[in-house]
């Protein structure tokens, strides 16, 4: 019985993991109707400023985690407004080439600036080892993920519900045409959408360096994990994402622990069976 | 073989709350040239809609030449020669119209299947797709971007897709909308010309139109049939004016 | 308009005309053909890098069935490639050795493999579609991957026995017959592809990639023909999985990872899609440009490879032949598109 919490437990820890990774993506696409791949590459550069600043400049782990924020959203700004801003008027298929494009080159830009291998990280002692809540023997740093997942998980949804900037993201999801037409400034809700999406995928990347490994390839990866969160979840809904993201974590947990022989199998039929019963995604509208 | 092409018996239809129509009873002979007019809301494109299955009716039936097609789905009606076309234009850009005609044509001999013969070898169905530009003028169109060609043209066109299926019952909505008067007019002399063996019925609001080229006029208001008669009966009944001017 | 205008003879026979040259070889095709061929004269030329670029072209063409005609872009299409791959495979592991008999075998089981595809994701759309393609595509990589005693698992399958063509020309490590061998039947397939897209059908499938709602009214059958076109391109995808199984004589996962399938999309987008000659002059760049970028940069290749994925999609956004053929005809204006007749 306390095998199965616990599996459980790592998989919610694993779900909100991939939530804070994905919900950036799933924004966008729901909002600019755009697909950003290139979101798993943000993903491992703000693992590999995290790492940066905290062997190089000796920052500590905490204080690691705003600058790869910011530095990672100040990235997708940049990238927004050179690259992305250009192909929101395009098809899906366009936009994942690019896009893929991108994380080709991104993989190669960080095997030239960090090496091939993968990164050794060094945790804070305080988030290492385990503790018994409750009956159970957990480990500190899934604790600490979980907190911060469901943390994050309430500003945004009370940002998108309470604050200015959430009510005109969520008119832009909602229609962006008549959003501009009504005179918001579509173009900066775009960008400052995109910084905040793109710099909690960094922020994702800098959480899951030490749980899931940090290489080049990091993004070739998580990119599928990505793409079925999104699709599965619906764009554009974070809620959706949140619960298609922990149901990924948890499947995927339990079916590596319960069924190692079948590894990935298990996820990827849901997936497929899901799609095909809802093709808008669980929360998705449906036309 | 019943005379009537379409029937529709006690059609019931409403929106949530909103009753569209109680009791809709209408009737349509083979070959006739049939308007539907009315005010706004009177509920005429609705009736369409669901005598072509894009709507399912709360209860009551449609009779398409004899059968009941009230389950049916568009398809099912169109394969049953029941052909609509549509009030924005929808072609293949791609194709130009010559192209366009063939394909219909070949869909409609389910002959667009899997095989390696050329569509050049289909020579009876491409004269039969040039006669029917021809014949709605637009045969000097034939090879040209069907983008590129003038709103009217593209009407035109639109028609003749349809026709090409040779539908025992042409719906028609608003066919004229966004015409010239003299390019309205030329639209309906080419379809005075079809062959009887194609009912049309069509909502329109151009009453110079309706009553040059209907042989039957049904007026809708508020979701009722108020009259069907033919167009000098229906210019002369001050119900219909009633309808149209309030009281 | 009292006066109706009567079908001429003359513009009946235009019309038949306009769609016979459309199914005519031009002299560019057959000079394309005849410089592929001509490649295994040219001194020095690596014919095991000609043959791939075979393989990979025919792979790209059955996609540009799917995406360039019909519309549906697929994220998985190493899937069938895959399964033609190990069919051929199989066949020469367990003794049918003969290589074209298990080339159309391949094909064959590829093609209902494709069929299926198409009858479950004929009403995805978006991403959606892009999504459950590669769904299909990983789950079936998984379960190759895994069943490590019936495929070879990671390492491949070992023993794989190809018979010489015909009878007569044995596969040689220098990769003579396997020049002749992909080459003629990627171009028998193309010229079976070719008559299909000029057919009525491939009329079909381009009216339903540009209004699908507008063929459903015209009655047509617009998802049974979603399922013959996955049929069609998992056939076709299907043989270049057996030609190189046969080419190479052995058979890996890797035939049927999502990396194949990206790069087979790559493929097609350079050499843009919907005139079957994007895949082979789309391959030809790719295969050459990373041959070349890994020979110089062994580490940072793929970094070359995305820079020009963005590229092409950024200012050649229908591809390179296309985009050959507006500068072309800018050049002249005279030849217009049919008869002003």
């Amino acid at each position: 019985m306390s095998s199965i919490l616990t599996v459980l437990f790592n998989g919610v820890a694993y779900g909100f993991l991939l939530f804070i990774m994905s919900v950036g993506l799933s924004v966008t696409l729901g909002m600019m109707n755009f697909v950003n791949l290139a979101q798993a590459s943000f993903s491992m550069f703000g693992g590999y400023v995290k790492v940066t600043a905290m062997q190089s400049f000796g920052v500590p782990f905490l204080a690691s985690l705003p600058i790869v924020f910011i530095v990672i959203g100040a990235l997708s700004i940049v990238v927004e407004r050179l690259i992305f801003r250009h192909f929101y008027n395009t098809d899906d298929l366009t936009q994942v080439l690019l896009t893929i494009g991108l994380v080709f080159m991104s993989i190669a830009i960080a095997t030239y600036a960090w090496g091939g291998t993968y990164q050794r990280i060094d945790m804070p002692s305080w988030l290492t080892g385990q503790r018994d809540v409750l009956g159970l023997t957990l480990e500190t740093y899934r604790i600490f993920l979980i907190a911060i997942g469901a943390a994050m998980a309430i500003i945004l949804v009370l940002g998108l519900e309470r604050t200015q900037l959430g009510a005109m993201v969520r008119a832009c999801v909602d229609n962006r045409r008549v959003a501009g037409a009504c005179g918001l400034n579509t173009e900066l809700i775009f960008a400052l959408t995109f910084a905040i999406g793109g710099g909690l995928a960094g922020l994702g990347g800098a959480l899951s360096a030490n749980l899931l490994g940090l290489d080049p390839n990091f993004p070739l990866r998580y990119l599928v994990y990505l793409l079925i969160i999104v699709s599965v979840g619906g764009m554009g809904t974070i809620s959706g994402t949140l619960i298609a993201g922990l149901a990924l974590g948890i499947a995927d947990v339990m079916g590596k622990y319960y069924f190692p022989q079948f590894g990935g199998f298990v996820i990827y039929v849901l997936t497929v069976a899901c799609m095909l019963w809802r093709p808008h995604g669980l929360l998705g509208r449906q036309t | 073989m019943s005379d009537m092409v379409l029937e529709t018996r006690d059609l019931h239809m409403a929106f949530g709350g909103l009753v569209i129509f109680n009791c809709m009873n209408f009737a349509l002979r083979r070959g006739e040239r049939h308007a539907i007019i009315g005010p706004n809301g009177a509920g005429k494109t609705t009736f369409v809609s669901l005598v072509t299955g894009l709507l399912k009716p709360k209860s009551g039936n449609v009779f398409f030449d004899g059968r009941i097609v009230t389950n049916d789905t568009p398809q099912q009606r169109v394969k049953a020669g029941m052909v609509r076309t549509f009030q924005i234009n929808s072609l293949f850009k791609a194709l130009n119209p010559l192209e366009s005609v063939v394909l219909a044509l070949l869909e409609r001999d389910g002959k667009a299947r899997l095989s390696l013969r050329s569509v050049s070898a289909e020579t009876k169905l491409i004269d039969e797709a040039m006669a029917l530009l021809t014949q709605f003028d637009l045969a000097r169109d034939a090879y040209g971007l069907t983008e590129a060609l003038p709103y009217g043209k593209q009407r035109l066109l639109e028609i003749v897709l349809a026709v090409a299926l040779q539908p025992k019952l042409l719906l028609l909505d608003e066919p004229a909308a966004g015409l010239s008067t003299q390019q309205g007019h030329e639209v309906f002399s080419q379809l005075a010309h079809l062959s009887k063996d194609t009912a049309i019925l069509f909502i329109e609001h151009d009453m110079n139109l309706v009553f040059r080229y209907a042989d039957v006029v049904s007026v809708f208001a508020a979701g009722a049939l108020v009259m069907q008669d033919t167009p000098e009966n229906v210019r002369r009944s001050p119900r219909v004016r009633e309808v149209y001017l309030g009281n | 308009m009292s006066a109706i205008e009567r079908l001429t003879p003359e513009r009946a026979k235009a019309a038949t005309g306009y769609f016979a040259r459309l199914a005519r070889w031009n002299v560019y095709e057959i000079l394309f053909w005849l410089a592929l061929a001509g490649m295994y004269f040219v001194p020095n030329v690596d014919l095991v890098l000609m043959s791939q670029i075979f393989i990979w072209g025919l792979f790209a063409m059955s996609l540009d069935i799917l995406l360039g005609y019909r519309g549906i872009p697929s994220l998985g299409h190493a899937a069938f490639f895959g399964v033609g791959a190990y069919v051929a495979g199989y066949c020469g592991k367990f003794g049918w050795t003969e290589p074209i008999s298990a080339l159309v075998l391949a094909m064959a089981i590829a093609a209902v493999v494709g069929w299926l595809t198409g009858k479950l994701v004929q009403r995805v759309t978006g991403v959606g579609l892009l999504m459950v393609t590669l769904g299909l595509n990983l789950i079936l990589y998984d379960l190759v991957h895994r069943s490590t005693d019936v495929t070879g698992g990671d390492d491949g399958m070992q023993g794989i026995v190809i018979a010489p063509v015909l009878g007569l020309f044995r596969f040689d490590i220098f990769g003579r017959t396997a020049f002749w061998y992909a080459l003629i039947i990627a171009f028998i397939l193309f010229v079976i592809a070719r008559a299909v897209v000029k057919s009525p059908f491939g009329l079909a499938l381009v009216g339903a990639r540009e209004n699908p709602r507008r063929m459903i009214m015209l009655g047509a059958p617009v998802e049974g023909d979603v399922s013959r076109a996955f049929a069609l391109g998992a056939a076709l995808a299907g043989a270049a999985g057996a030609l190189l199984t046969q080419t190479t004589q052995f058979v890996s996962p890797n035939t049927l990872s999502f990396q194949r399938s990206a790069d087979v999309l790559v493929i097609l987008i350079i050499g843009g899609t919907g005139r079957l000659y994007g895949g082979f002059i789309g391959a030809l760049v790719f295969l050459i440009l990373r041959d070349w970028l890994a020979a110089i940069s062994p580490v940072y290749w793929y970094f070359w490879i995305g820079l020009l994925l963005v590229v092409v999609v950024s200012f050649f956004r229908k591809g390179l032949l296309p985009s050959l053929e507006t500068l072309l005809n800018r050049w002249k204006p005279s030849k217009a598109d049919g008869p002003t007749a």
